[in-house]
């Protein structure tokens, strides 16, 4: 039994459990108290003091994010002493900060902006302390604008204690205090994965997406270009946040009809390739497998997957020597990029030069990948622009959409269609329940045991989720597999991708098949999605795209006819060898020091 | 009688600190007594911690004691970074064993400690090595009497914040010198998350010499609030500067009359961190913790000196050595230094000077930790007290 | 730079890779190089295990571990308050001229770098310096100039 406490916040008495803090006590009574550096996702700072609150018998204020209740305690939320210091507060932050809103990617959606509205501060006293702007524009990912950076660490918490890459530390100290890199090496040059999770937690326009809304909207007022656009599964379940709906609602028909509207010329569906990377990272699975169980030969188990770019630049860094075991089928944004400029160009008859393909992502992280060298298989850069979720949502306001009202429609046929096994891709687990239901297939002929095809265990937001799957009557072809019992492992987040690399390193990793995502919840955790993004918004977009699975017809990636047809017509087979020349990829190793 | 002799006449008075003693009598007789009785006595003393902050040294012992835990740390705070203070320097300099003995103390009284660090700021690193050898010989005396405690020497890197006592332990921890947040304290949660009771030099020298005198007599001595004596830095416009042990209980009047020049304008009590106190409050303003409490710097300034110039020096102190975390600090001392600063040249109102007292007021509140917290006290006192020299 | 990959391996074996080491680690390498270059830094982020930034983020709070090249001797005069009333401007022009830089700078030869610093603790003996660990107080022009020849 928990210890309980008794309070009173505004003089309304309050029991709560021992060690909760004044914050979420005061939430227990639904008043709200301002937070900048707080984040669910994080631990405590206590740094920025907005939170601050009287205590009758302190001395001080009490930052209320970070100090425990005690017996007795009474607390006031909104005195004139709190007032005034939080108005003081943000007055400070306001003088520290670059004093150029409406020229802002995050205006209208930064929570400075709106504390200081909030708080009515008006006129600005205090002399401007802004230090000349020092902008980081070296990543074609992450934009860092230290001139509006209210030092609230946000970032260097996200990327030490979520994502354990470490790229950002608070460096110097006193008025010199300043975010930085190592040695205050421009973004492109350290070990940044490009993941946007601090760019999602970033309070202030300090750090945002690379923007390149302008050279999507010249490539569609480009008369001679032919503009395909291809949407990620978690885009459809978060792009309602940005534009007034609650977390969690599906909006895939509406936000078809939008892209059409915005001016696409062909709006594609990136589920379509999630579909294809199952026939091939399954087949490549199967491949691994058959080499170590049947013939006997060193096989790189277990296998990674490879959809995350954000968990690809972190393996290059961290684990160069790990990076054989990492599928080498590239991500369904690369594979639709590389497909779109050679087999729709045969198909629509288009000259690839003049086709632009655009992809909607959930990812700061897409926006690097399309510039990887590599990623030129068609002849030309396979990938143009990638926007984030929240860019989509701007170009939709540019445009003039009432989007509540729009008519639901469909993605464009040939590289349009997808099953429920590639909308799930967007959630964390999704990858490799899909790959179950399609390789279990695969090998026994029969659907997987489960009620509803859903593979349960790798479903939810644990850090690190396992299965197992005994496959028992197999098809002659795979009888090698008989009786074996496929193990299976998920992860998360980097800090836990790093414990499953940690065990894998160490040699005792049970597992053939691993997938890992950089972000948390996966894609519909992304660092390119709606801010603010946490634990329950997670939760809410991850319901939805299960949802939208199961009023999916199809929802297992062979199935797709559209993917039937590619081989057909196209590819020939899975690991064949045009798959081989515009699926698949190769990886660079990386120096972490 | 000159100046001099009436201040020795004064500091024979007590001679606590830097007196010799024979530091293993008093050692082997604590560790022949139950902890229980050890705290008490230092109770009983009612010392209070003589880093500044003046917290009671058996409070903080017990609390420490009462954690259950199977790890302890004591740690002696030897980064004595406040401008104006330099009597822990002397101390080890010259009663090094001293320190060393209330560390061993404190070890005995609270339990389950085996190691002990002093953290020593990086500007008295010429000390190193003799405190170093100093110490190998004490560890051997521990060694030789099976007390199963060894004291360590880390070394700072230079950073005021360092002497708060939870950056010290992040700095120990080999992390940026930033304030923990508190609650849980050091003595709940210290050192590697284990209690830890961590003292200033002087306090632990004390705390020797009243296991030696016994508390009732360092009772006898200060008043009420404030028992004891107490080490004094004295600097500035003084006749007599140096480090001088007196009994608490002065008034800032007989300080001046003591140790100034005969022009003596202002005090600056308790480092750049203090209060500055102006002649014409010199006689009701008292020195100990029912007044104006003192970490033991006393900065003195004749006529000569211009306020502003003396704030406007420890503004850049702070703005630089502030450890950058906490919004009210970092900024508060960027803005009230520029703010003196657009005063002086005019380009602010003198009213600014209000709103920049209303703002610190704020600092006072609403900082992180104890170095944002009293930025305030030399701004409000010397503002107010001065408004004249800052604006023209 | 092998050698200072071997310098710093060899500090770590002493110390121990533990977090709590990164301090000592730092002056120790500092002490024999006389600043934390990027080759260090990276060389003892990599001995112990975790993130080069982290090392920066650590080095650069200290005002006594430099990230710039330094010179062998370092001079770090005190600028608050009462060796600033007790003339350390004064002091700072004599060396200023002495060694023919500015405040903040290294001696082409590379035998000394000019700094200011906080409190070094002799407020009663202003104005007071550090060369290196060695103090020197109760400065006057001549003193001071006096003492550089000691590194000359």
């Amino acid at each position: 039994m928990e210890a309980m406490v008794k309070i009173k916040i505004n003089n309304t008495p309050l029991r709560v459990a021992q060690g909760t803090t004044i914050l979420d006590a005061a939430k227990e009574l639904n008043i709200k108290i301002p937070t900048l550096c707080y984040h669910p996702d994080l631990c405590i700072a206590g740094s920025c003091r907005i939170c601050v609150v009287e205590e009758k018998r302190a001395r001080t204020l009490l930052a209320s994010c970070c100090t425990p209740v005690a017996e007795g305690m009474e607390i006031l939320t909104n005195t004139k002493k709190v007032r005034t210091a939080r108005k003081h507060i943000i007055a400070m932050m306001l003088s520290e900060h670059a004093e150029n809103c409406v020229h802002c990617f995050k205006n209208m959606n930064c929570e400075l902006q709106s504390l200081s509205r909030e708080y009515s501060v008006e006129t600005q006293n205090l002399i401007n302390i802004c230090k000349p702007e020092e902008l980081d524009i070296s990543s074609p990912s992450i934009k860092k604008d230290f001139a509006k950076c209210i030092r609230c660490q946000r970032c260097v918490r996200t990327c030490a204690d979520l994502q354990h890459v470490t790229a950002l530390t608070a460096a110097h100290k006193g008025s010199e205090m300043k975010i930085a890199t190592f040695l205050e090496k421009p973004l492109a040059e350290v070990v940044c994965t490009n993941c946007g999770q601090c760019v999602n937690r970033c309070p202030t326009g300090a750090l945002t997406e690379q923007s390149y809304v302008e050279a999507v909207w010249n490539a569609i007022n480009s008369p001679d270009k032919h503009v395909v656009v291809q949407t990620a599964p978690a885009v459809r379940v978060a792009i309602g946040e940005e534009l007034g709906y609650d977390p969690g609602n599906r909006l895939t028909g509406k936000m078809v009809t939008a892209l059409k509207r915005i001016g696409f010329n062909t709006v594609f569906d990136t589920d379509f390739t999630a579909d294809l990377t199952i026939m091939e990272e399954g087949t490549e699975l199967l491949t691994r497998l058959k080499k170590a169980l049947k013939d006997k030969e060193p096989a790189p188990l277990p296998q990674y997957t490879s959809c995350s770019p954000g968990w690809i630049k972190y393996i290059e860094h961290e684990f160069p020597d790990q990076l054989e075991k990492v599928s080498t089928c590239k991500s369904p944004q690369q594979m639709f990029g590389a497909l779109a400029k050679t087999y729709y160009a045969q198909k629509a008859e288009v000259d690839p030069k003049d086709i632009v393909v655009v992809s909607i992502m959930p990812c700061t992280a897409k926006k690097f990948e399309a510039g990887r060298p590599e990623m030129w298989s068609s002849g030309f850069r396979d990938v143009d622009y990638v926007l984030t979720t929240r860019e989509l949502a701007l170009m939709i306001e540019q445009t003039g959409i009432d989007f509540r009202n729009l008519e639901p429609s469909h993605f464009d046929s040939l590289m349009g269609m997808s099953t429920g096994a590639g909308v799930i891709f967007g959630a964390t687990g999704g990858v490799m329940e899909a790959a179950i239901r399609t390789v279990y297939e695969i090998v026994t002929g029969r659907e997987i045991p489960f009620k509803n095809l859903e593979v349960a265990p790798v479903r939810g937001m644990e850090g690190v989720k396992e299965a197992s799957l005994k496959l028992e009557g197999c098809l002659p072809e795979w009888d090698f597999l008989e009786g074996v019992e496929l193990r299976v492992a998920v992860a998360h987040g980097l800090v836990n991708a790093r414990k499953v690399a940690k065990q894998v390193e160490a040699g005792n990793s049970p597992y053939h098949f691993i997938e890992i995502m950089a972000c948390p919840g996966g894609c519909l955790g992304g660092g390119g999605q709606p801010i603010p993004t946490n634990c329950d918004i997670r939760l809410a977009r991850a319901k939805a795209i299960y949802e939208e699975d199961e009023s999916m017809e199809l929802r297992k990636s062979h199935e797709n006819p559209e993917v039937t047809m590619i081989y057909k017509d196209f590819l020939k087979e899975p690991l064949g060898h045009k798959s081989h020349k515009l699926l698949h990829t190769t990886y660079t190793k990386r120096k972490k020091y | 009688m000159t100046k001099t002799d009436i201040i020795n006449e004064h500091t024979k008075k007590v001679n606590l600190i830097f007196e010799d003693c024979n530091c293993w009598d008093i050692i082997d007789k604590v560790l022949s007594m139950p902890p229980d009785a050890v705290l008490s006595d230092i109770n009983a003393s009612g010392l209070k911690g003589r880093g500044g902050a003046g917290f009671p040294t058996g409070l903080k012992w017990k609390s420490a004691k009462e954690q259950p835990s199977n790890e302890r740390f004591v740690i002696c705070n030897a980064d004595e970074g406040e401008p104006g203070t330099f009597k822990d320097r002397q101390i080890l300099h010259e009663r090094a064993h001293k320190v060393f003995t209330g560390m061993t103390l404190c070890a005995h009284t609270i339990g389950n400690v085996s190691k002990g660090y002093l953290y020593l700021r990086a500007e008295y690193n010429d000390l190193l090595e003799r405190l170093q050898k100093d110490l190998d010989e004490f560890n051997e005396g521990l060694k030789a009497r099976n007390f199963p405690f060894t004291i360590n020497i880390i070394s700072g890197s230079g950073a005021y914040v360092c002497g708060e006592e939870t950056a010290l332990l992040d700095s120990m921890e080999g992390k940026r010198g930033e304030p923990r947040n508190k609650p849980p304290f050091p003595t709940v949660s210290g050192f590697k998350g284990k209690p830890t009771v961590i003292n200033n030099v002087e306090t632990l020298v004390y705390c020797t010499m009243i296991m030696l005198i016994g508390p009732e007599e360092f009772l006898k001595l200060g008043t009420k609030d404030s028992r004891g004596a107490k080490v004094f830095c004295i600097s500035g416009d003084a006749d007599v500067k140096g480090i001088y042990e007196l009994e608490l209980g002065m008034k800032v009047d007989e300080f001046v009359e003591l140790f100034g020049d005969g022009d003596t304008k202002a005090v600056q009590v308790g480092g750049s961190s203090g209060h500055c106190v102006p002649r014409k409050k010199f006689s009701e303003t008292f020195l100990g913790f029912e007044g104006v409490p003192t970490g033991g710097s006393m900065m003195l300034f004749n006529s000569s000196r211009s306020m502003y110039h003396v704030l406007h020096n420890y503004l850049e102190f702070f703005q630089e050595e502030s450890c950058g975390l906490c919004t009210p600090c970092r900024i508060g001392c960027q803005q009230l230094l520029r703010g003196i600063e657009a005063v002086k040249r005019g380009e602010k109102p003198s009213t600014y000077l209000d709103e920049l007292i209303a703002m610190a007021r704020t600092m006072r509140i609403a900082s992180k930790c104890g170095l944002g917290q009293s930025v305030p006290n030399p701004f409000i006192s010397i503002v107010e007290n001065f408004r004249e020299e800052i604006i023209y | 730079m092998p050698q200072i990959e071997e310098l710093v391996r060899n500090i770590v074996s002493k110390t121990g890779a533990d977090r709590e080491n990164l301090l000592p680690i730092l002056q120790e390498v500092t002490r024999h190089e006389r600043y934390l270059s990027e080759e260090a830094l990276t060389q003892i982020a990599k001995a112990m295990d975790i993130s080069c930034a982290e090392v920066y983020g650590v080095a650069s709070f200290y005002t006594f571990l430099d990230t710039v090249p330094r010179g062998q001797n370092i001079i770090r005069i005190c600028k608050t308050i009462s060796c600033y009333m007790a003339g350390k401007d004064k002091i700072v022009r004599a060396i200023e001229k002495k060694l023919r830089i500015k405040l903040g700078e290294t001696t082409p030869d590379n035998r000394f770098t000019f700094l200011a610093t906080n409190c070094i603790g002799w407020c009663h003996k202003g104005p007071a310096m550090l060369i290196n660990d060695k103090v020197y107080t109760e400065l006057t022009a001549e003193k001071a100039v006096a003492a550089l020849e000691e590194y000359l």
